[in-house]
């Protein structure tokens, strides 16, 4: 390294030479505008536009099919209107025209591929191949207006990409308000089922109307009211969050516990009404998502804390469920013992620990990434298994085992969906218990050592093979408690429900929330597995959806969402590392500097 | 007997001999220093000590067991801890997270102990604590206080080789081997931790071999000095012996002078 | 002299061990009990086996072309492509498209071996192009993150292609055209064989020649050869490190389009989630000849089909389990889990850069 003479004291300052940080740059604009087009074609050709066609956000104004295509052009224009970033020393560049101007490019660029895609598509047709570009899907492009409707694709797409542009002129705090309201806007209009239900159970069933239109879809008026409430929420009410938690920390401890007291309190009594203000059938979905989030925590675990990728997880939930359905249904094939869900549950987790040993110990010893891949065997192998014909006296084949009993405890008997919400919460909460206590002790540790560095973890005295395993046997149990509750939820399991789909939409939950971070992987939870529930067009493109999901994560931010610190620190620890570094040198230097000056004294050892 | 014991040992690495037939052995509260050009092979005789390689010839004995055959971790429970030539601290974890991780070996809580939070998990926890903090307050300040939840990476070079030994400390070992402890350090600080390696004898009991360049260094703490070459034990004596020693002159010149053509 | 181990580490000591041990033997035992009692029982004839082990030799062929995609990414990069099954179904699909087309012009039987080579050129291209692309876009931004990021990243773009084909081109099952060349069989040196399977396995070792004569003798192939050896060096040594790496995916993807066709010619039946199994069994043949071995996937290819095909029957009828055909993918799994037990490093060993401290 080339030795930096050191700074003279007064070295001369050079004034108005400030560098200018380079402006938007219009190229990539280009770029991403040829992206954006590219985009909009991929989603009007495999179907998602017309699917999402037949569901209104503003009633008879705006449908989520249109959405979907004009936030492509928008979010694009809005990423390419944005200043590079710029580094200290340099000066920002004024926002101008010039951020609009990227903007438009993109919605031109946009509106000119869709233009040429309408055209190709309506003179050739190309049904054959791809299916899904119907006239149906052409007049839906052509606002129904015949080729003369191109104005309005192109128009829209310009409108779109200049708004995304002027977004970036507005004022932080604007830009944060304008966003979130659109979210919230878009976010309720989708939700009706949801919204209108929450109205009913709290009695203002007569808002219901005045929000909804009733054949799908927000009011105007409903429209109006929610953005401008979002809007005010995030302009108001976000700024203060930091505050609020400075105030909290500086609290005293006697006040921070009554604070956090009636937090906690609030949030009970949130969940405890949550359900029955919800109704059965959103009740149904927040219970498969919390079955998925007591899995997602369980995986977390393994590939959180201990880094190790495992695509099998779907093999212990279905040895959860196999399991229970077994000991407890008197339909079991081959002998039914008919227990209680209680009296089996001892049962199954020592049976999930064994899968866990069963499936942990051939292969812990290998190199990590052969794990995925026979993990992902084992899950298939399972599935195969249950499904054979050779284990269809104890397993019941492609029949599966009916009439397990729902769960009971004592006189109480959770027999609505309503009803399991709260046994699946109290498991979860166990779950993350578990996690938060294993995370803090000599075990999770281990765990996170032998993540950064297995030989020198070993060398530490950690045996590896030991504490893989250990990660193995929670993550199974935790996942066949999931098993055990889907089976007494749903009443009969059967192998199709236990395919590598479960094992990947864990996976993604809680890479899109966040590894290692508990709440990150609620919001994952609730975004990636209830709303395809809730809206059966999502269905239809959920994993495509994760799989853009992952790519996407994987590319720009690693560390999920809502990451934990850790997982931060871990991948950019090069640039964290070369900061260290930087500061350690220029130290060295002026300590360097100081002592050949003789007189001062050497730096002292840093505190 | 000899505390550790290393007899005919032999490692290669596809036709490269490491570590060529050595025999070496370590008494109870000694400081021996391993010295030699570089590429002699004195980390890969770490690396078999304690089980990171698996040597192809010899045996090790250690407080009378065969380490040939254990497992890393199995070795370090039996007693022995390192710290490596390129600093190898967890970096995400903090200061106190990294000598804690040294107690594993040294403690027995497992996961159902850890769910129920026993009274005995939680005494160990604390024990752990405690044994870590003290570990890290042998290097005096700099390592507690503020620092202890900080995070490794924030270390500066001198404060990283130190973590690594407050880990290697925490073990509980009776052997402590130090892949060149004082590499990158300034004089001060380099004086300062030979002093500290001394102490660590003195005070705390440890049997010590360490893997020096800095002949300061090597001359203040040994008893013993073992030079190895082409990973054959060429010298062996106090450091005024070592030092006049034709072929160890002959040794680090010869490969100077190959070096510099 | 010599103490006990002290309690605790004797205890733990080998557990581990003690498992695989235990899982040698009884599979071992289960595989020499149920061949033998399914030979002795004399239930399947000669050309019965022989018929069998000539579809696993096809059917082999196709999974080596597919594994050279997982073994030279794995040889350069050191992460599973797990997209890799999808680049296979990428060349079937579209293949199929372009069959259908000429099928429908009156070309697919009247001039079949023009066809064939259309379509040959297509399914390569196609699968060439999704592979370089998903390298630039997903893969190449990660090559200096840690290993579980492009192997998830991996794993989403297996997810995107399929369902991006499932949205474009239909969720259905597309059935090749039947090419009237290819019925029957053929007599080669007194034993008869279908002709599609001559076809195939002549191709297979077409394409494996190609392959072996490129990376041995060409200057790209040595480039790519000195950049799985070592990076930095091979850099040093003026190799160009992305193209090296393209040209892998590139050739990975040439031929895993020319498997995709092959196996359509056999399978004949295509749809989105067509390449997962056959990914998957891939990187099995991958792993069982040795990781990043480009030799070891070919011949890890063959003998996975071959057990795949005659495995199930001749041990599993013999251990008096119905349906064995049912199992047949939990023997090609089971294999995955047994080659790493017992031989991790595969049947001609691991060709890696080398790890150092
Ligand atoms: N994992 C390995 N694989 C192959 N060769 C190795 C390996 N580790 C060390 N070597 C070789 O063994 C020889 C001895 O290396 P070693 O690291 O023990 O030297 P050293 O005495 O510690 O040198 P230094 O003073 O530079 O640290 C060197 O030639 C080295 O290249
Ligand atoms: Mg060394």
């Amino acid at each position: 390294m080339a030795e930096i003479a050191p700074v003279p004291e007064k070295a001369p300052v050079i004034e108005d030479v400030r560098l200018k940080a380079p402006e938007v740059s219009l190229e990539r604009a280009a770029k991403l505008g040829g992206v954006a087009g590219i985009v909009a074609v991929f989603v009007s050709a495999n179907g998602m536009v017309q699917a999402f066609a037949e569901r209104d956000i503003i009633s008879g104004v705006l449908s989520m099919g249109y959405t979907l295509l004009f936030l492509v052009p928008l979010i694009m224009a809005y990423l390419a209107a944005r200043e590079p970033p710029v580094l200290e020393g340099f000066e920002a560049p004024e926002k101008g025209p010039r951020n609009v101007l990227a903007g438009l490019i993109v919605g031109a660029l946009t509106g000119l591929i869709m233009a040429i895609f309408v055209l190709v598509a309506s003179a050739v047709d190309m049904r054959r191949v791809f299916i899904n570009i119907s006239p149906q899907l052409l007049e839906l492009l052509t606002f129904g207006q015949g080729m003369g409707g191109l104005v309005f694709l192109v128009g829209g797409c310009l409108l779109t990409g200049a708004v995304g542009g002027l977004m970036q002129l507005a004022e932080g705090r604007w830009r944060r308000a304008l966003w979130g309201a659109l979210a919230w806007t878009l976010l309720i209009g989708l939700l009706e089922v949801i919204v209108a239900q929450l109205f009913r159970g709290l009695g203002l069933g007569f808002l219901s109307p005045l929000f909804y239109a009733g054949t799908g879809g927000l009011t105007p008026l409903g429209t109006a009211v929610v953005f401008v409430l979002a809007f005010l929420y995030y302009w108001s009410v976000v700024p203060k969050v930091d505050m609020w938690q400075r105030r909290y920390a500086h609290m005293p401890a006697e006040r921070q516990r009554s604070v956090r007291l009636s937090l906690t309190v609030a949030a009970v009594l949130l969940v405890a009404i949550l359900p029955q203000v919800l109704g059965p059938f959103v009740s149904e979905v927040l219970d498969l998502v919390g079955i998925f989030l007591l899995m997602g925590l369980g995986l977390n675990i393994v590939v959180g804390f201990a880094g190790l990728l495992d695509l099998g997880y779907v093999a212990f939930f279905a040895v959860g469920a196999y399991t229970t359905a077994i000991l407890t249904s008197p339909a079991s094939p081959r002998w039914s013992p008919e227990m209680s869900f209680w009296a089996a549950l001892p049962f199954v987790i020592l049976a999930a620990a064994l899968a866990g040993i069963i499936v942990g110990t051939p292969v812990l010893r290998m190199r990590g990434d052969y794990l995925a891949i026979v993990t992902l065997g084992f899950g298939e192998i399972a599935r195969l298994l249950l499904l054979s014909d050779w284990l269809r006296p104890v397993f019941g084949g492609a029949q599966g085992i009916l009439k397990i009993p729902t769960l009971s405890i004592g006189p109480i008997v959770f027999r609505t969906p309503v009803d399991m919400f709260y046994p699946i919460v109290g498991f979860c909460l166990v779950a993350a218990y578990i996690s938060w206590k294993l995370k803090n002790s000599r075990i999770g540790r281990a765990w996170m050592a032998m993540r950064e560095d297995e030989q020198v973890a070993e060398a530490m005295g950690v045996d590896i093979v030991e504490i893989k395993l250990k990660a193995f046997i929670v993550g199974a149990v935790i996942a066949s408690f999931g098993g055990a509750l889907f089976a007494t939820k749903i009443g009969s399991v059967f192998p199709h429900s236990f395919s590598l789909l479960v094992s990947i939409t864990v996976l993604v939950l809680i890479i899109v929330g966040g590894l290692g971070n508990i709440p990150g992987v609620v919001v994952g939870t609730l975004a990636l597995v209830g709303l395809p529930e809730l809206l059966r067009e999502f269905q239809e493109y959920r994993l495509l959806a994760y799989g853009v999901l992952l790519i996407l994560m994987m590319l720009y931010r690693p560390e999920g969402l809502l990451p934990s610190k850790q997982w931060v620190r871990e991948l950019h620890e090069e640039e964290l590392m070369q900061d260290a570094w930087l500061k350690m040198e220029e130290d060295r230097r002026r300590a360097q500097a100081q002592a050949a000056q003789g007189d001062l004294p050497a730096r002292p050892e840093e505190a | 007997m000899a505390l550790l014991e290393v007899r005919g040992l032999s490692k290669d690495f596809g036709g490269l001999r490491a570590i060529d037939h050595l025999d070496f052995h370590v008494e109870e509260g000694e400081i021996v220093s391993v010295i030699g050009p570089n590429g002699a092979g004195k980390t890969t005789l770490f690396n078999l000590i304690t089980g990171l390689f698996q040597p192809d010839e010899g045996e090790i004995i250690f407080d009378g067991h065969n380490l040939v055959g254990l497992r890393p971790d199995q070795i370090t429970r039996l007693g022995v801890a390192r710290t490596f030539q390129t600093v190898r601290l967890f970096f995400n974890m903090t200061i106190l997270e990294n000598v804690m991780v040294g107690l594993h070996g040294r403690t027995r809580s497992g996961i159902l102990d850890t769910i129920l939070s026993l009274p005995r998990q939680r005494e160990e926890e604390e024990f752990i604590r405690q044994q870590a903090i003290e570990a890290l307050s042998f290097f005096g300040k700099r390592l507690v206080g503020f620092r202890l939840n900080q995070p490794a990476f924030v270390l500066s070079y001198a404060n990283r080789r130190r973590l690594e030994i407050a880990r290697a400390m925490a073990t509980g070992a009776k052997l402590l081997l130090l892949d060149e402890p004082t590499a990158g350090m300034n004089p001060r600080e380099t004086l300062e931790l030979t002093e500290l390696i001394g102490r660590l004898r003195d005070e705390k009991g440890y049997t010590i071999v360490l893997i020096e360049h800095d002949m300061r260094v090597v001359k203040g703490v040994s008893d013993r000095v073992v030079v190895l070459d082409y990973g054959r034990k060429i010298a062996e004596g106090d450091y005024e012996e070592v030092a006049h020693n034709e072929r160890v002159l002959e040794a680090y010149l010869g490969r100077k002078a190959v070096r510099s053509a | 002299m010599q103490r006990a181990l002290p309690q605790q580490i004797s205890d733990r000591f080998n557990f581990a061990a003690g498992v695989i041990w235990a899982l040698r033997v009884i599979v071992a035992a289960i595989v020499v009990w149920g061949a033998v009692s399914t030979l002795t029982s004399g239930f399947y004839s000669a050309s019965q086996w022989r018929d069998l082990f000539i579809f696993g030799l096809a059917q082999g062929g196709v999974y080596a072309l597919i594994a050279l995609g997982y073994t030279m990414v794995y040889g350069i990069l050191g992460f599973i492509n797990f997209a890799h099954g999808e680049v296979f179904m990428s060349g079937m699909m579209i293949g199929y498209f372009v069959a259908d087309y000429l099928n429908e012009a009156g070309m697919w039987n009247g001039n079949p071996v023009l066809a064939l080579l259309i379509v040959l050129v297509v399914s390569m291209l196609t699968s060439t192009g999704v592979a370089v692309l998903v390298e630039r876009i997903a893969y190449r931004p990660l090559r200096e993150s840690p290993r579980i990021v492009p192997l998830i990243t991996s794993i989403g773009a297996s997810f995107f292609i399929q369902y991006a084909f499932r949205g474009l081109f239909g969720a259905g099952v597309k059935s090749y055209p039947r090419m009237e060349a290819l019925q029957g069989a053929i007599t080669v040196l007194g034993v008869r064989i279908l002709k599609v399977h001559v076809l195939v396995i002549v191709a297979v070792f077409i394409m494996m020649g190609l392959l072996y004569w490129f990376v041995e003798k060409t200057r790209m192939g040595k480039a790519i050869r000195a950049v799985a050896e070592d990076k930095e060096i091979a850099a040093l040594m003026g190799v160009d490190i992305d193209r090296a790496i393209v040209m892998t995916f590139a050739i990975g993807g040439m031929m895993a389009g020319a498997a995709g066709l092959l196996y359509a010619l056999v399978f004949n039946q295509v749809f989105f989630f067509s390449g997962f199994l056959p990914g998957i069994k891939a990187f099995t043949a991958a792993v069982l000849g040795g990781i990043g071995n480009i030799v070891g996937a070919m011949l890890g290819g063959i003998v996975l089909g071959i057990v795949e095909s005659v495995g199930p029957i001749l041990i599993l009828s013999g251990l008096g389990i119905p349906a064995p055909h049912q199992l047949k993918d939990v023997v090609a799994f089971t294999v995955l889990v047994l080659v790493l037990i017992f031989r991790p490093k595969g049947l001609l060993g691991e060709r890696l850069a080398e790890e150092r401290d």
